[in-house]
């Protein structure tokens, strides 16, 4: 049987392993910071007001905000120790999601504490407890299936979120969420939800053992289902034992370009002797970070995205200019290695489609201007907060009637279906040729160059033996070759996955 | 017979002692008086006359802010306060049993937390001593009454054989016939025990009836100190005596109906 789900799901090991690693580290970490907490403030009003007031102001923050705040904040907290502090990946996950796990085992373990029967509280000053036999005879078993109950919130909120610390780089079960999303590839989105879904069903249930298993004073049922419960976690380690080879990290951002791009890279890289890894799925504004500070050794960017974000240059020369700017500012100020550009480019592009450009007389930026009060535009979920939007408005005033920014995938349905009318494509997208879409023309020259280039981190810089697996890339890839790939697993039928895309995209390569 | 020293519970004196809160209501004023080895005094008054203030300052439940308190000759802040309490049997209205342990663990956690391991033959006793059936040992507090509940707190005040008994209304929460018969159990199990025994109740009848001595107490201050005949005879001064006529009168009514019958 060779069903789309089933394949999908032979990648759920590995990253159930990482998912319940981290749910449980962040679990385990709340649970040692909130019970003192909790104890503590139920002795003091005012520390108990200060401490619930920060888990519920935490608790406000969405979930992937949390996560990208901790980006920035171990960035510079890093920096002020003289680095060494990763800001990405696992450390930055545990801490978002350890303080969402304070507050449902923070305000359980106060209300229980606070709405004991004061008589059983007098007995036992009465008889003469000292206040940690007050603490473990009478108040933890009286309070533990209150406390138990806030334990599987934490517990269950955990696991869910730990799907969006992907984002930030660390595997989880989210990695086929987003990337099936991404390329449109439900069986995968379906199976990472599934899985999400039914470990947090069954570590829910487990633990609702374990609270009527105290509340009922059954002993053996209690250490049954907290034995199963160390027992998944040990299993989740497990891949963590067998000789701990150094592999290398491929980067991506989170869109099917970069998904083939990565599969590519990681490829050679495995040819020359690497074990590979990857960290899909990073935000565009943390990847270049994430590069100088070494917690992914390689990935592909654009001239333009690192011009503009990374440089903050508002001027626009020549494609070549840009790339050798990058190369010399990469080199001094990061130690990171500009390896060449790929071949193609993959540049903002307002996109409109073919009839409607034709029927509004629109064939440049200069055109859209007039028009632009009565159109709506769709573009992908960064377009609006970067620079180049920014350069582009300053050459060209305009004015749409709506701005709505969409999953990249979205962004093209979107404008299918008439409710965008113009898009911020990419250049090298399958889907401008294939929707019949027309790419408007700047003639004021307002966005920058956006060559694929090959960038490696200070620690690979020298490495002959990486650096020749990646090099015979440079140059050789020319944007048909990438459009046509990228369309392989963009289009809605008969989709290839980003593996599949890159082993063809080597084939072609190679005659 | 409480002249008779010999293993008797302890003085206890009071000392100057008052208890003001922040803010400035004052509980107890300045009181200072002996109790005597082996005595059972009552100490009476209305709600809020500072008489359990007073009493929780025995076993350090409520500190003075004045003044202090000694229990033969040793003030109660010589020793760590868990150490006093556990040499102090200790019965309150609300009983306050621990409701996820058993009746045997309730009336052993005095014994456990002083690090005793061998329990079962002290649990019998005990409840035979408040008169419980022993296969009551193995029940939970929820499966017992009002009345049993109370035994079982009595039993566990006694389990350290404490010589000091002190108790915040022990009876106030019982139905009367309930009420008479535990009071009458404690008073024996004073006696037996020789112990030294102090019990706030707002029943002037109750303490008339079982105790040896009186102490009115009326706005923080002791008031009133005397026998229960010298206060039936009225030597306790106007406010003992507006105290005493109401079970006096509810005595006398009795009589007129058992005269009517």
């Amino acid at each position: 049987m060779n069903s789309p789900f089933l394949d999908a799901m032979a990648r759920v090991p590995d990253l159930l392993a990482a998912h319940v690693l981290l749910a449980a580290s962040a679990l385990v970490l709340g649970l040692v910071i909130s019970l003192p907490l909790a104890i503590w403030s139920a002795r003091r009003p005012l520390v108990a007001r200060a401490a619930l007031g920060f888990a519920s102001l935490i608790q406000t923050i969405p979930s992937l905000a949390l996560l990208a705040l901790f980006y920035p904040l171990l960035l510079s907290l890093s920096a002020m120790v003289g680095g060494g502090i990763p800001a990405l990946g696992f450390l930055p996950s545990l801490l978002a999601l350890t303080l969402y796990a304070l507050l449902p085992i923070l305000r359980n373990g106060v209300t229980g504490l606070t709405s004991l029967d004061p008589a059983i509280i007098e007995a036992a000053d009465g008889v003469g407890m000292t206040k940690w036999q007050k603490l473990l005879l009478v108040e933890a078993p009286l309070v533990s299936p209150v406390l138990m109950a806030g334990i599987r919130t934490a517990a269950v909120w955990t696991i869910g979120a730990a799907t969006l610390s992907t984002t930030v780089g660390q595997p989880s079960l989210g990695d086929m969420i987003f990337a099936g999303l991404q390329t449109q590839n439900w069986a995968l989105v379906l199976a990472g939800c599934v899985t999400a879904a039914g470990l947090a069903l069954t570590v829910d249930a487990l633990l609702g053992v374990v609270e009527h298993g105290i509340a009922g004073r059954k002993r053996v049922r209690t250490f049954m289902a907290l034995g199963v419960l160390i027992l998944g976690v040990l299993l989740a380690m497990a891949p963590m034992l067998p000789g701990k080879q150094k592999s290398v990290v491929v980067g991506a951002k989170g869109f099917s370009e970069q998904y083939i791009l990565a599969r590519l890279i990681g490829h050679r890289l495995e040819r020359a002797g690497y074990r590979v890894t990857y960290r899909e799925g990073l935000g565009s504004a943390v990847v270049f970070g994430a590069l100088a500070s070494g917690d992914i050794d390689v990935y592909v960017d654009y001239s333009g995205t690192i011009w503009t974000n990374e440089m903050k240059r508002q001027d626009v020369p020549r494609r070549g200019a840009i790339v050798k700017g990058i190369s010399a500012w990469a080199d001094s100020r990061h130690e990171i290695r500009l390896l060449g550009a790929l071949g193609f480019e993959n540049a903002y592009a307002f996109a409109m489609q073919d009839s409607k450009a034709r029927q509004l007389g629109i064939r440049t930026l200069d055109d859209l201007v007039a028009q632009a009060p009565a159109l709506s535009f769709g573009s992908d979920l960064e377009f609006l907060e970067r620079p180049e939007w920014a350069a582009v408005k300053r050459a060209y005033p305009l004015s749409f009637k709506s701005a709505q920014a969409y999953n990249p995938t979205f962004m093209y349905r979107a404008i299918e279906s008439g409710r965008a009318d113009v898009i911020s494509a990419f250049s090298s997208d399958g889907r401008i040729a294939a929707q019949k879409l027309t790419v408007l023309r700047d003639p004021k020259g307002a966005i920058p160059g956006y060559d694929a280039i090959l960038l490696i981190d200070p620690e690979h810089a020298r490495d002959a033996r990486f650096i020749n697996a990646l090099a015979p890339l440079v140059g050789h890839i020319p944007v048909a070759l990438m459009r046509e790939a990228n369309y392989m697993v963009d289009r809605d039928k008969d989709k290839a996955s980003p593996e599949e895309a890159a082993k063809w995209l080597e084939a072609r390569m190679a005659r | 017979m409480p002249e008779d020293s010999r293993a008797a519970g302890p003085t206890v004196a009071f000392e100057g002692v008052t208890k003001r809160y922040p803010g400035g209501a004052v509980a107890v004023e300045s009181v200072s008086v002996t109790i005597a080895a082996g005595s059972f005094v009552a100490l009476v008054g209305a709600s809020g006359s500072g008489k359990s203030t007073l009493l929780k300052t025995i076993n350090r439940l409520v500190e003075p802010s004045e003044g202090r308190v000694l229990i033969a000759g040793e003030p109660v802040e010589a020793d760590d306060v868990h150490q006093l309490r556990r040499r102090i049997g200790y019965i309150f209205q609300n009983v306050g049993l621990f409701p996820h342990l058993s009746v045997a663990e309730n009336i052993a956690i005095g014994l456990k937390i002083d690090g005793r391991k061998q329990t079962v033959d002290r649990v019998t006793e005990l409840l035979d001593l408040v008169d419980l059936p022993r296969d009551f040992a193995g029940r939970t507090p929820d499966a017992l009454s009002g009345g049993q509940r109370q035994r079982v707190g009595v039993a566990r005040a006694l389990a350290t054989e404490p010589k000091l008994l002190i108790m915040d209304e022990p009876f106030g929460a019982l139905d009367p016939v309930t009420r008479d018969q535990l009071g009458n159990a404690i008073r024996a199990l004073h006696d037996r025990l020789r112990l030294t025994t102090i019990m706030v109740t707002h029943d002037m009848a109750e303490a008339l009836l079982i105790t040896d001595r009186i102490l009115v107490m009326q706005a923080g201050r002791i008031v009133a100190d005397c026998t229960p005949r010298g206060l039936i005879a009225g030597e306790g001064g106007p406010q003992a005596d507006a105290l005493v006529a109401v079970p006096r009168e509810q005595a006398r009514r009795l009589r007129a109906l058992e005269a009517d019958v």
